[in-house]
Formats: structure tokens, C-alpha cells, sequence
């Protein structure tokens, strides 16, 4: 077995009886050995991750993993692992959420993790669809595109996830594809290693509803659809608002230090004991 | 012998103190009348305490927060009313399915929606059992007074422990609200249950496996048992499952922990109820109205009792039936259309007669109203 395969297959929980749930070629898989390998480099025991999701395709994901798991609700992902977190700071709380799942239904409670800082790490699977349900639009989905409740096309302005994290205040935000596999490696163990609230959002690609509604062609098409419109934040940063139009600026976006919710709980603590 | 200690304390602050002294250590709230001064205590006690609140954008999150605390291993609480527990709802069926221990309160007002922010009322006891989705066990206690808001909580806290279920402490406004004077037990004298939790290897934990009890024993993310926990129906393992044989077992189970539980799950009080020919039954405020109209009929030589449920669900079956065949005629006041009554009438055999007594003006239901409705059958 080569060394890579290896790594992964001792992250895999063999007790749950695969093959996955997910379409062949789906960008998930790719995302969930990227986390396996970031986990891996930050040299944290399984025992000390807990990974949280809500409820989509990508929320099956910590089914598969020898971690601690919680597949929660749509959409409620980042409240769980608030409560997990503040009950035992110890841990390193990982929440995987999809687009509709983080930004429709879970919208609120992302914006708030994140201005509470709270030390959790939200990675974001963004597909532009909700994929499980059968390809319907999503707040990400693009203007004028195709879904299976906007069959006359989409007439609303999508989000962009990173730019709203960094706005609702989070520490670190960063996004990359799932085509720069290597790439998101570094992005997300820099996201773990990070104090305070930090968010990736991981650009990927839904073929069996968005790429088929749409036209995009198969998985592989997909992913050069990604390599070809990827441009580096450093790159963006000299680029005109007109060159940049349908690109995904990729890298890190915002890394900055704020006050962390746990650690300013304790003055709370000490306050309150009279200790201070 | 320790002493108790006695103070003046409001219905909600007790449920604080309950709460603290229950082993809580974990509260996730948002704002709402008449619940709000629980959600304010423990921001004040839980710190001292080497606890944690917090203040959480919605009733959603916090019913998530609360939930996750628990899975950590923290004992867990939110409180609120009509608007906030029905935001609850999908996520105390979590709770359910995954057998996560949490105590929430529902302080309950005028609805439905916005409703009576300050009057009190009962109309929440069907949304107590029949809330969140699908077929789900769970307990519900309603505390009458402000010492029992303390002991009630605790209680609360100890069956939600035993039986890993969510439990609802349900009462209304005017017990929330009302200031009495209240004896403390001493802390060591206070029984406090504990979740079991797993001594086998973590090889060998089997995370929902049935047991004698049917409460399998639960570890805490980070106790080095990593398992998976899910708001799919799941197998023993907590894999997601479809198998006809894994789901019909784990929903039966769910059922079967609180069936094989009733006794010491269920308690309620029998109050001048020997020799009484017609019973009231009441709960939270109205059950102390019902006390007064029952010793004032009897200086009429009416022998009228109350009984009080403390537990509301499960249904305290047995003792109605019992009841029921005991006397000429229930009357059961409350502040709803009609909602507890509907339970007891559906266990009713023609064993005895059932008048309903129903105020939904946001107004308490006094002595008096008893009293008046007792003429048409005593
Ligand atoms: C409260 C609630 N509403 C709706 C659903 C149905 N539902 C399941 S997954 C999903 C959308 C998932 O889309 P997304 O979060 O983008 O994840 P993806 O499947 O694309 O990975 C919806 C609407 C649900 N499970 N719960
Ligand atoms: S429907 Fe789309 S997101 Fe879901 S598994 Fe298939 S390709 Fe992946
Ligand atoms: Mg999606």
C-alpha cells in the first residue's frame, strides 16, 4: 500500500461497513482526504478531534473517520460545537458544513461563531447546490444559473462565503478548491493550528446536479473548470474587479489575532469568583 | 445533621439554584419573558462555579450548544417560553434519538405565537410530549412552588441522567414569578445521579447497545471512546442504518427505557385525597388553587381532594385510573383549552364524571373559579 494510502486507511474507521454515500467522482472525497492528512501534520491525537456536521452530502463525512463524530442538523453544526467546545476547551472542534447548510439555514449561526470567536474551525464544502436534496439553489448559487428550483434560472445575488466570514469577524479565513488538493492540505492544517474562529471555505463540485443542470461536464471537467479560474489572493490583489469577474481568489485572507471567546471566559470566571 | 438554609428566593432564581446544585455546569439561552431571570442567574452563577454560559444568537442554537456541552461530558441547560420552545423542538428530537441528557425549561405564557409575554398560562403541555417530531419518548416534571422549582430541577437533572433523555421542567408564570421562602437541603444531603458512563476498553464500547435498563452506559467526546453520534436512526454501533430489524430495535428501545422506568420516574402529590368523592386534578399554579378550593369545600362538608401531577409525561396513568374509579367526578382546571384533561378522558371508562375548567384569558384560575364549577356536580 503506498504511503499516502496508508495514512488515510488509518484515519478510516473500518467498522462501518463502506462503500460511502457519495456519487463516484464527487469532490467531497478529495476534501475529506485533505482533512485526514492536515490532522495528521498538526500531530493531534484522534482522541483530541472532535469533527461536527450538519446535515448534506458533505455531513456524512464523520461517519467515515476514527474520530469523535457528531452529524447533527441542518444547519446547526457550528451550534453544537460551540456547546462542545466551551464544555471542554481541550478539544480541537472541526465542523464540516455545506453551502445551503452553513449559509441558508445555518447562516445566523455561522455569523455569530464567528463574531463570538469562539476556537472552532468551519470548513465549508461550496458546491453552489443543494446536493443532497437533488440539486435545488442555494445561497451561493450564482446569478443566471441553473437548478432544479430555478429552472427559468437563478435571479438571486449569491453569497461569498470567505468575504462574509471575514466580515462577521472571524480570525482566520481562507478558501482553495478541491482541485489544489495539495494546496488545501496547508490551508486547513493552518485553520486547525489557528486560535480563535477560523473558517475554509473549500470551492468544489457537485457534477451530479449543478455540473449536470448546468452543462459543466463530467467530475474531471469540473476540476480544470477550478484550476482555470483559481487566482491566487497575492495575484487578485493586482487584478482589476473586471478581471476578476467569476474567479475564485484562493489563499489565505485574513489572519489576524482577536481575543478568543474561552480565554475571555475565564476572566469571567475569575471575575465572578471575586478573584479579579 | 447539616441545616438548611433558608431564603427568599423567586420560582426562576430556585431553578437556578436547583440547576447549580444539581451538577449544571453549562447553560446556552436567549432572552424571553417569563424565563429570562433563569438565563440571567445562571450567567451569574455558572462562572463562580468553574461553569459556562452563554448568550446564543436563538433558541436553536441553543438547544444545539446544550446538547454538544453534554456530549462533552458537561451537564446542561437552557430555559424559555412558548416562541423559544417551539424554535427547540428539532433539536430536542436529537436529543432524543441520540440520548443526550439535557434539562430544558419552558416557563410557559398566553400563546399561541407572541401570544401573553406576561400573563401565565399551560398551554405548552401537549407541545411538552408532542413537540419535536416522530415517535420519541420523553419526560416532562412541573414543579407548584418555588421550593420545588429547586427540587424539581434537581430531579430534573437526575432523570435526564439515568435515562438519557431530554426532560422538560414545565411550569408557568406565576410559579416563575412568585417570590416565597424556601428551605435549601443541605448539598450532601441532595441525591444526585450521574450518567453511567463506560468502563470497558474502548474496543469493546458498543456506544448504544441495550442493556437491562435499556440506557446503554455514554462516554464524553475526548474520554478517549471515539464513537459516532447521529440524529439518523442508527444501529448499535451509532451508524447510520435503515435495516428494518436495527430501527425498529432502537426506537422500541427509546420507548422501553422510560416504560421500565415509570416508577421511579413518576411522582405526584395526593393531597386530602382518602376519603374525597370528588378529586381536582391540577398542576403547577393552578394546583395550589385547587388546594385552597379543596379545604374550603371541606368547611362546606364536601369531601373534596386534589391530586398533582409532578410528572406530566409520562402520563401518570395508573394513579388517574385509580382515581378515576374512586370517585364521583374529576374536575381538572387549567390555564389551556383543555389539554391534560384530554389524557385523563382518553383513560377514562365511564368510571367517573370529567368537568373541565378552562381559562384562557391570561388570568390565574383562583379558588373561587374551582369552587363554582364544584356546584354543578357536589
Ligand atoms: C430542517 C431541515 N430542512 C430541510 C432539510 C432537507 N435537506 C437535507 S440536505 C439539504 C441541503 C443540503 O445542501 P448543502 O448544505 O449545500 O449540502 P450538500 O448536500 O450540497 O453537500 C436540505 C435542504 C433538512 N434535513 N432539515
Ligand atoms: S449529489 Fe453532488 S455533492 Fe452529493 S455526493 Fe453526489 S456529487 Fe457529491
Ligand atoms: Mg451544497
Amino acid at each position: 500500500m503506498p504511503e499516502y494510502t496508508r495514512l488515510i486507511y488509518n484515519y478510516l474507521r473500518h467498522d462501518k461497513k463502506f462503500p460511502h454515500v457519495w456519487c463516484p467522482g464527487c469532490g467531497n472525497g478529495i476534501l475529506l482526504g485533505s482533512l485526514i492528512r492536515a490532522i495528521h501534520q498538526t500531530g493531534l491525537t484522534k482522541d483530541e478531534i472532535v469533527l461536527v456536521s450538519g446535515i448534506g452530502c458533505c455531513g456524512r463525512l464523520p461517519v467515515y473517520v476514527d474520530f469523535n463524530t457528531l452529524h447533527t442538523t441542518h444547519g446547526r453544526a457550528l451550534t453544537f460545537a460551540t456547546g462542545i467546545k466551551l464544555a471542554n476547551p481541550s478539544l480541537k472542534v472541526i465542523t464540516i458544513m455545506g453551502d445551503g447548510d452553513s449559509m441558508a439555514i445555518g447562516g445566523n449561526h455561522f455569523i455569530h461563531a464567528a463574531r463570538r470567536n469562539i476556537d472552532v474551525t468551519a470548513i465549508i464544502l461550496n458546491n453552489s447546490i443543494y446536493g443532497m436534496t437533488g440539486g435545488q439553489y442555494s445561497p451561493t448559487t450564482p446569478y443566471g444559473m441553473r437548478a432544479s428550483t430555478a429552472v427559468y434560472n437563478s435571479i438571486e445575488q449569491a453569497f461569498q462565503i470567505s468575504e462574509l466570514a471575514v466580515t462577521a469577524g472571524a480570525s482566520f479565513v481562507g478558501r482553495q478548491t478541491v482541485y489544489n488538493a495539495r494546496l488545501l492540505d496547508g490551508l486547513i492544517e493552518k485553520a486547525i493550528l489557528k486560535k480563535g474562529f477560523s473558517v475554509v471555505e473549500v470551492v468544489t463540485h457537485c457534477h451530479t446536479q449543478y455540473g449536470r443542470q448546468n452543462k459543466m461536464g463530467s467530475a474531471v471537467d469540473m476540476l480544470k473548470w477550478q484550476r482555470d479560474n483559481a487566482v491566487p489572493v497575492e495575484k487578485a490583489a493586482k487584478m482589476s474587479p473586471e478581471a476578476l469577474e467569476g474567479k475564485i481568489i484562493t489563499g489565505i485572507l485574513v489572519d489576524k489575532e482577536l481575543p478568543v471567546y474561552e480565554e475571555e471566559y475565564n476572566k469571567v470566571r475569575a471575575k465572578a469568583k471575586g478573584l479579579s | 445533621m447539616a441545616k438548611m438554609t433558608y431564603r427568599l428566593l423567586q420560582g426562576n432564581e430556585a431553578i437556578v439554584e436547583g440547576a447549580i446544585a444539581a451538577g449544571c455546569r453549562f447553560f446556552a439561552g436567549y432572552p424571553i419573558t417569563p424565563a429570562t431571570e433563569i438565563a440571567e442567574g445562571m450567567s451569574v452563577r455558572l462562572p463562580m462555579v468553574d461553569g459556562t454560559f452563554v448568550q446564543m444568537e436563538d433558541e436553536i442554537g441553543s438547544m444545539g450548544a446544550i446538547i454538544g456541552a453534554s456530549l462533552a461530558g458537561v451537564k446542561s441547560m437552557t430555559a424559555t417560553s412558548g416562541p423559544g420552545f417551539s424554535l427547540m423542538q428539532e433539536n430536542i428530537g436529537f436529543a432524543c434519538i441520540a440520548e443526550v441528557p439535557c434539562v430544558v425549561a419552558d416557563i410557559m405564557r398566553g400563546g399561541p405565537s407572541t401570544g401573553l409575554p406576561t400573563n401565565p398560562a399551560q398551554s405548552d403541555i401537549m407541545q411538552t410530549r408532542w413537540g419535536t417530531h416522530g415517535d420519541h419518548p420523553i419526560i416532562v416534571l412541573s414543579p407548584h412552588s418555588v421550593e420545588e422549582c429547586f427540587t424539581v430541577t434537581v430531579k430534573a437533572f437526575n432523570l435526564s441522567e439515568r435515562y438519557r433523555v431530554p426532560v422538560i421542567l414545565a411550569t408557568d408564570e406565576v410559579v416563575a414569578h412568585m417570590r416565597e421562602k424556601v428551605a435549601l437541603p443541605p448539598r450532601e444531603s441532595l441525591e444526585i445521579i450521574d450518567r453511567l458512563r463506560p468502563t470497558v476498553p474502548p474496543d469493546w464500547y458498543i456506544p448504544f447497545e441495550d442493556n437491562s435498563m435499556g440506557v446503554p452506559p455514554m462516554s464524553a467526546f475526548g474520554d478517549g471512546y471515539r464513537y459516532h453520534v447521529t440524529g439518523l436512526v442508527h444501529d448499535v454501533r451509532g451508524f447510520p442504518t435503515s435495516r428494518p430489524d436495527e430501527v425498529d430495535t432502537l426506537i422500541r428501545r427509546l420507548h422501553r427505557k422510560i416504560d421500565k422506568g415509570l416508577g421511579y420516574i413518576q411522582e405526584g402529590e395526593y393531597f386530602l385525597m382518602d376519603d374525597a368523592e370528588v378529586a381536582i386534578i391540577a398542576y403547577s399554579s393552578v394546583a395550589r388553587s385547587a388546594k385552597q378550593a379543596a379545604i374550603m369545600a371541606r368547611e362546606d362538608g364536601k369531601k373534596v381532594g386534589v391530586f398533582r401531577p409532578i410528572t406530566l409525561w409520562p402520563f401518570m396513568r395508573k394513579d388517574v385510573e385509580e382515581i378515576l374509579k374512586n370517585v364521583r367526578a374529576v374536575i381538572i382546571p387549567e390555564m389551556n383549552m383543555g389539554q391534560y384533561s384530554r389524557e385523563v378522558k382518553r383513560v377514562d371508562q365511564g368510571y367517573a364524571r370529567i368537568i373541565t375548567l378552562n381559562r384562557v384569558d391570561g388570568q390565574v384560575i383562583t379558588p373561587d373559579d374551582i369552587l363554582r364549577k364544584l356546584k354543578e356536580v357536589y
